[in-house]
């Protein structure tokens, strides 16, 4: 009993007065003219003709091992960036983020290339989040089964952009689900499919939040949050605006946004 | 929450505590080799990848490969071998020199090519795959050399090209062709040490990719893709002879000579810049250790917005 005290107050993921800025090239509201261009290099100061978005502002918090975290917050207030600078793909301007281990993002979709078949996809996309040759021949029939694409012809064999956007996600889905992570990070990937693949994704989730140490998952969808979480940040404007149990935190924010 | 004895520790001394490391710290320069080492495959694969998707919506498809050198190779020949009088003083002079013009050519389009090409995917390697670079863990120099291994491979496809161009002029396989091999390995080195330079700039300012042409340009003009360079600088251009020396020795003239060298019968060593294998080398090795060591110093900061 002591000991599961103790394992409970292992912290996993520390963020320490983070701050991510992100700089913009021209975007200087109406002053897209060469000369305006021309003028803005030659004007003294830093950050010349860039504009800064201040994405997230001063957010501290801790999380422990066996927790599962819900983000939340209305659009553009920092929920995706946090997760990225939380796996250290967002360098921080200010503060520092520490983790035990490498967070990962579920999600692969960057890696993958439309015009190649969904065969070679699955490879580039597992060799891009770091698996071995050997790990993803062993699960490759296993990604297929799961993503459903040949379940009406052989699909795989054809290019992604072929596929209908249903299946492209799916296929995405699959792969990214298929590698086992220590600290993981969902943004908003639930709902992706028709409702068959939908089920089929909630468990697989499920699967891979028992694997792994702690979760964070960003979603608009309350019901979602509340059937996967244990403990909410609420960030509005970048800023962290309440941390806490998961009821307690909804029940603000629904007032909130006036549900 | 009940208390617990770590109330009142900071963030840092939190993770000091219970062993935490930074977030997207840098590694040091022999863990991010062997974590590169780790990631050949992805960069293998992702060089093959790019090459697939490149010619795939193209009705003629993989044929591209090889129609795109070669049909730039044309346009040079018309231009310059036809119009301009470039194949005087090829080597090794005269009317010989004058029927080694298209092979002297076609290995320098392809020889220069390489390289150019190299340059341009480097600059646009982070600054274009921001999306993969903020998605993903593995090291950032897994990009840039994947680019340049891209670029090794579709080489590999003029080669053929090359091969029958040579055939049809006569110019029969001798050993010397085996010096191919070392001069592509060099080449590929020093180029994916010029992505790794091209790319860390071209992260901070994407404008290199607006530039980085008209630079290019100009050193294919200075390297002699497509004109004797000693000869013309010196014979028609009246230049010194130092400055002709002096051009001779950048490293792009010297692999393209160096593969002339190993290809074109009648090309001797006084053809070529003196002591071309070490030029090569050298070059080879600053680029590469610079271009890994400078690219490696700003890791943690690619993917800033």
């Amino acid at each position: 009993m002591a000991d599961e005290i103790q394992d409970a107050h292992v912290p996993t993921v520390i963020a320490d007065d983070l701050h991510i800025v992100y700089r913009v090239n021209g975007t200087r509201a109406g002053k897209g003219s060469a000369t305006a261009a021309m003028s803005r290099i030659f004007k003294r100061g830093e950050e010349r003709g860039v504009r800064k978005v201040h994405a997230v502002k001063g957010v501290s918090f801790v999380s422990y091992r066996g927790e599962a975290i819900g983000l939340i917050g209305s659009n553009g207030s920092g929920k995706s960036t946090l997760l990225r600078a939380i796996a250290g793909l967002l360098p921080a301007e200010k503060g520092k983020v520490y983790t035990d281990g490498q967070p990962s993002l579920l999600g692969v979709n960057a890696a993958l290339m439309n015009d190649l078949t969904g065969e070679r996809n699955v490879i580039l996309g597992g060799l891009a989040m770091g698996m071995t040759r050997e790990q993803i021949r062993a699960r490759y029939q296993e990604i297929v089964d799961f993503s459903g694409i040949n379940e009406k012809g052989d699909f795989i064999t054809l290019p992604m952009r072929t596929y209908s956007s249903g299946m492209a996600a799916r296929l995405r889905f699959s792969i990214a689900a298929a590698k086992d992570h220590d600290v993981l990070m969902i943004d908003e990937a639930l709902a992706t499919g028709d409702r068959k693949f939908q089920k089929r994704s909630e468990a697989r989730i499920r699967e891979l939040r028992k694997e792994a140490g702690t979760v964070f998952l960003v979603s608009h969808n309350n019901k979602s949050i509340r059937d996967t979480c244990d403990r909410v940040l609420w960030l509005e404007r970048g800023e962290l605006r309440m941390d806490g149990p998961t009821d307690e935190v909804l029940k603000e924010y629904e007032k909130f946004t006036g549900k | 929450m009940p208390p617990s004895p770590d109330d009142g520790l900071s963030g840092a001394e939190l993770a000091a505590k219970y062993g935490l490391s930074q977030s997207g710290a840098r590694p040091g320069l022999v863990e991010y080799v062997r974590q590169l080492w780790g990631r050949r495959h992805f960069i293998l694969a992702f060089s093959q990848a790019k090459l697939t998707a490149q010619y795939s919506q193209a009705k003629l498809g993989q044929l591209w490969q090889v129609a795109t050198p070669l049909l730039n190779a044309a346009v040079y020949f018309l231009i310059f071998g036809l119009i301009l009088g470039a194949r005087d003083g090829v080597p090794p002079g005269g009317k010989e020199g004058k029927a080694n013009y298209v092979p002297f050519l076609v290995t320098g389009v392809f020889i220069f090519t390489f390289t150019q090409q190299s340059v341009m995917a480097g600059v646009r390697s982070i600054s274009g795959n921001l999306g993969l670079v903020r998605a993903l863990h593995f090291p950032r120099a897994s990009l840039p050399i994947s680019f340049a291994l891209q670029q090794l491979q579709q080489l590999l496809y003029s080669m053929i090209v090359l091969l029958v161009v040579l055939l049809s002029f006569q110019q029969l396989p001798t050993w010397r062709w085996l010096l191919v091999v070392p001069i592509l390995a060099l080449q590929f080195v020093f180029n994916s040490g010029l992505a790794l330079v091209f790319a860390r700039l071209g992260s901070k300012m994407p404008d290199m990719a607006q530039l980085m042409p008209f630079v290019l340009r100009t050193l294919m003009y200075a390297s002699g893709v497509m004109f004797p360079l000693h000869y013309m600088l010196v014979n028609r251009a009246q230049a010194p002879l130092w400055l002709a020396d002096l051009m001779q020795m950048n490293p792009v003239a010297v692999f393209m000579d160096l593969m002339r060298f190993a290809l074109i019968d009648g090309y001797t060593l006084n053809d070529i810049a003196p002591h071309a294998w070490w030029l090569a080398v050298s070059w080879t090795i600053l680029a590469g250790v610079v271009g890994f060591v400078y690219f490696w110093k700003a890791e943690e900061r690619y993917g800033r917005g």
